[in-house]
């Protein structure tokens, strides 16, 4: 674990001083780390002075923040009105079956695959929509679904 | 010869349809063939439904093409680009300089366009295509020859509304945080659009991201302020890339920064990136969460034009009011008021989405009928099912029915129906739209999305949601309705934001138009709609089906059986009720009981 807190103690230190910085902090150790390791809150506190519980009151408090690992592609299901009304909850149901996971599960075992579900990525006109990393994939059906993951498998040997 | 423009539609909706492949394409023959053209990326045109667009502009005019894919491309750089011979088949041919071909729609007739005016005609990402359209002109303008007050007066006078929901007068809400003392005061954009099922403020931002800023500008000149703030949706990753690159840009030419123009006025703009939290949309949550904190609202008064942002006086606008401003500016009042009724001046974006034909972003003057926008330009309803009701202003509105489709887009008429004008967003639903579902639907969301502070919104709606949970499942209780509306009005009157005294609407709306379908789930445990899972099955007639495999393909359960030309049949054990089948079938064989 040594090496993840010297990593976060470099991305947060130059957030030292600045104000407001609670957000910005946190959205830097996700954006380089995927999610916020347990340690991250001690080592903010450490090297910003910002106190370790607020910053994981404010990291609970917000959806775009995550304390467990994330696989190697998030894809995040739009479950917003539109995409909603056109069935998203049916992708969502192809979607996790076809990577099999379970209950409460949202990685694969294998850590290629993580599904989160968001409100909405404004792509309302294409709904219902998904996003895999940065690119957003509309007007989906299950095969459509079903073939997107299977394409990135594939790529993944 | 003058060079031919090729125009690619590079908003997030067209990336999604993808834009990025065509374009990729086009840039690559272009740069093989040496043809006298260039590649250019725009924002949205607002018609989605047809993306990816590719727009020609040669010496005959403009032709715009639709439904574009790299077959498309190729045949329209060889016989377009290359051999002047524009393919009719593939136009759009409303939006076309000469086509001869009668446009199958009429959507721009009914519109008028001041927000999204420069929205998919310039490239956003080059100050240079801004300032061609007279861009920064309204400021350069103001700080060269006129006073904060006479800029204000116009604001005033055009009768601009916030464009963010509540409506309020823009030019008053600017008067009051000029006149706070004070000698810091702060300009905030609130670009953190989270109506699910609205994406106009995403849209001005990939697409026109100058005008946004130029409308902080003016108000930053008004005020009196030095500092402005941008807090945007971190899901809109592309409209943050745009606004920096055109912040980037603007300091370079000396429209932001110190002493701009050689004016003396300071002014600079930064971007705050959010992190998901509905309740942010809110004023005071906003300020909380730019400060680095929990978004939660504060108790008002003071309000934020006394001591917002950091306890400073601050002003805060969405983005398709800032966006409105240059242009009122530069036109003046009267040009404003021309459009638009008495009390709503002006024109009105709205995102077009659910179950419509074409999904879009339209910008119409205010006061024409809801009709008018979901059927003349939104081409009414899919596969020739019934409209049900338009659910506007996400989960703080309503929904409205079809027997209130001639109300009049205007604040004051959209008040009166128990939905709110909201941001813009327009969702559509039809006959198989269960309107229990989607009162649920919102409440689910706003009780997750309920910051905790109030104890009636975070324990109301989560009451609430479990009452409509049980309805839905068919395990609905006489009295249910009567406690859903109980429990509505003490959520209504004791939470302090605008996220608890609306959360109840869109369960009111929907028992003030659809009562009848509330009791048909407690009282005959049915949904007339056909969506609540607990309540239906799912059956294929052997009449209709042809035999043609579709819906087996796309059983997410796998549990259809059949083969090419035999009558399929669903394995009701293992259904999960899905609606696929329904969704896919070309002969409407599958129905619900």
């Amino acid at each position: 674990m040594e090496a993840t807190v010297s990593q976060i103690a470099d991305i947060v230190r130059p957030f030292k001083g600045q104000v407001g910085a609670t957000i910005p902090v946190l959205q830097a150790i996700q954006t380089t780390l995927g999610y916020l390791p347990p340690e991250s809150f001690d080592v903010i506190e450490r090297e910003c002075g910002i106190p370790a519980a607020r910053a994981y009151g404010v990291a609970t408090f917000y959806a775009q923040f995550r304390t467990t690992p994330v696989g190697k592609h998030l894809i995040k299901v739009c479950d917003g009105t539109a995409c909603h009304v056109k069935g998203s909850e049916t992708i969502v149901t192809a979607l996790r079956d076809h990577l099999g996971l379970e209950g409460e599960a949202d990685t694969t075992d294998d850590m290629l695959f993580t599904v989160e579900e968001v409100a909405c990525l404004g792509c309302c006109s294409l709904a219902p929509v998904l996003m895999v990393g940065s690119v957003t994939y509309g007007n989906l059906n299950v095969e459509k679904t079903r073939e997107i993951l299977d394409e990135y498998r594939r790529k993944e040997g | 010869m003058e060079k031919t423009t090729i125009l690619v539609g590079y908003a997030s909706c067209g990336i999604a349809a993808g834009a990025k492949a065509v374009r990729d394409l086009l840039e690559q023959k272009v740069a093989e063939t040496g043809a006298a053209a260039e590649v250019k990326q725009t924002g949205c045109l607002g018609i989605c439904f047809d993306e990816p667009i590719v727009e020609i502009h040669d010496q005959q005019g403009r032709w715009v093409y639709r439904k574009v894919n790299e077959r498309k491309a190729e045949r329209i750089f060889a016989d377009h680009v290359q051999g002047g011979q524009p393919i009719e088949g593939f136009l759009f041919h409303e939006l076309c300089d000469h086509s001869t071909r009668e446009p199958k729609e009429r959507m721009f007739d009914h519109q008028e366009r001041i927000a999204l005016a420069n929205s998919g005609v310039i490239d956003p990402e080059n100050i240079d295509d801004y300032l061609a359209v007279d861009g920064y002109q309204a400021l350069e303008n103001a700080l060269k020859r006129s006073t904060p007050d006479d800029v204000l007066k116009i604001v005033m006078d055009s009768g601009l509304r916030g464009r963010g929901g509540a409506g309020f007068p823009t030019g008053m809400k600017w008067s009051f945080c000029k006149k706070s003392k004070g000698d810091l005061k702060y300009i905030v954009c609130n670009a953190d659009e989270g109506d699910p099922g609205a994406f106009m403020d995403r849209n001005l931002l990939e697409g026109d991201p100058h005008a946004v800023l130029e409308g902080m500008m003016l108000a930053a000149y008004v005020i009196g302020c030095s500092q402005g703030y941008v807090y945007a949706r971190a899901e809109y990753p592309l409209a943050i890339h745009r606004l920096n690159i055109a912040i980037g840009q603007a300091r370079e030419r000396g429209y932001l920064g110190r002493n701009i123009l050689g004016t003396g006025f300071s002014f600079d703009i930064k971007v705050k990136e959010g992190a998901g939290a509905f309740v942010c949309g809110e004023e005071t949550a906003l300020f909380a969460s730019i400060e680095g904190e929990r978004g939660m609202p504060r108790i008002r008064p003071p309000f934020p034009a006394e001591a917002g942002l950091w306890g400073k006086p601050t002003n805060n606008n969405n983005v398709e009011t800032y966006a409105n401003i240059p242009w009122i500016v530069r036109h003046g009042a009267d040009a404003y008021r021309a459009f638009g009724t008495e009390k709503s001046t002006g024109t009105k974006v709205f995102s077009l989405a659910g179950k419509i034909e074409r999904g879009g972003l339209v910008e119409v003057p205010m006061g024409i009928p809801l009709r008018q926008v979901i059927f003349d330009i939104g081409g009414g309803i899919p596969r020739k099912q019934e409209f049900k009701a338009v659910q506007l202003g996400g989960p703080s509105g309503g929904c409205v029915p079809a027997s209130l489709l001639d109300t009049p887009v205007d604040y004051e008429s959209i008040n009166a129906t128990g939905a709110i004008m909201g941001s813009g967003g327009m969702v559509v639903m039809d006959q198989n739209t269960c309107m229990v579902e989607v009162a649920r639907y919102f409440l689910s969301f706003t009780q997750k999305e309920s910051c905790g502070k109030c104890t009636f919104c975070r324990l109301g709606t989560l009451r609430m949601l479990e009452v409509l949970e049980r309805i839905t499942r068919g395990e609905g209780r006489e009295g249910d309705l009567e406690e859903l509306e109980g429990l509505a009005s003490q959520i209504k009157g004791a939470s302090l934001c605008g996220l608890g005294q609306t959360a109840p609407n869109p369960v009111l709306t929907t028992l003030k138009y659809f009562r009848h379908e509330y009791e048909a789930h407690i009282k005959d445990r049915k949904c007339p709609a056909g969506q609540c899972k607990e309540l239906i099955t799912f059956h294929i007639t052997a009449d209709d089906c042809t035999g043609c495999t579709a819906c087996a393909k796309a059983c997410p359960a796998d549990c259809i059986t059949g083969s090419k030309g035999v009558v399929h049949d669903i394995v009701l054990d293992d259904c999960i009720k899905c609606g696929s089948c329904r969704e896919v079938c070309p002969t409407g064989a599958v129905y619900t009981r």
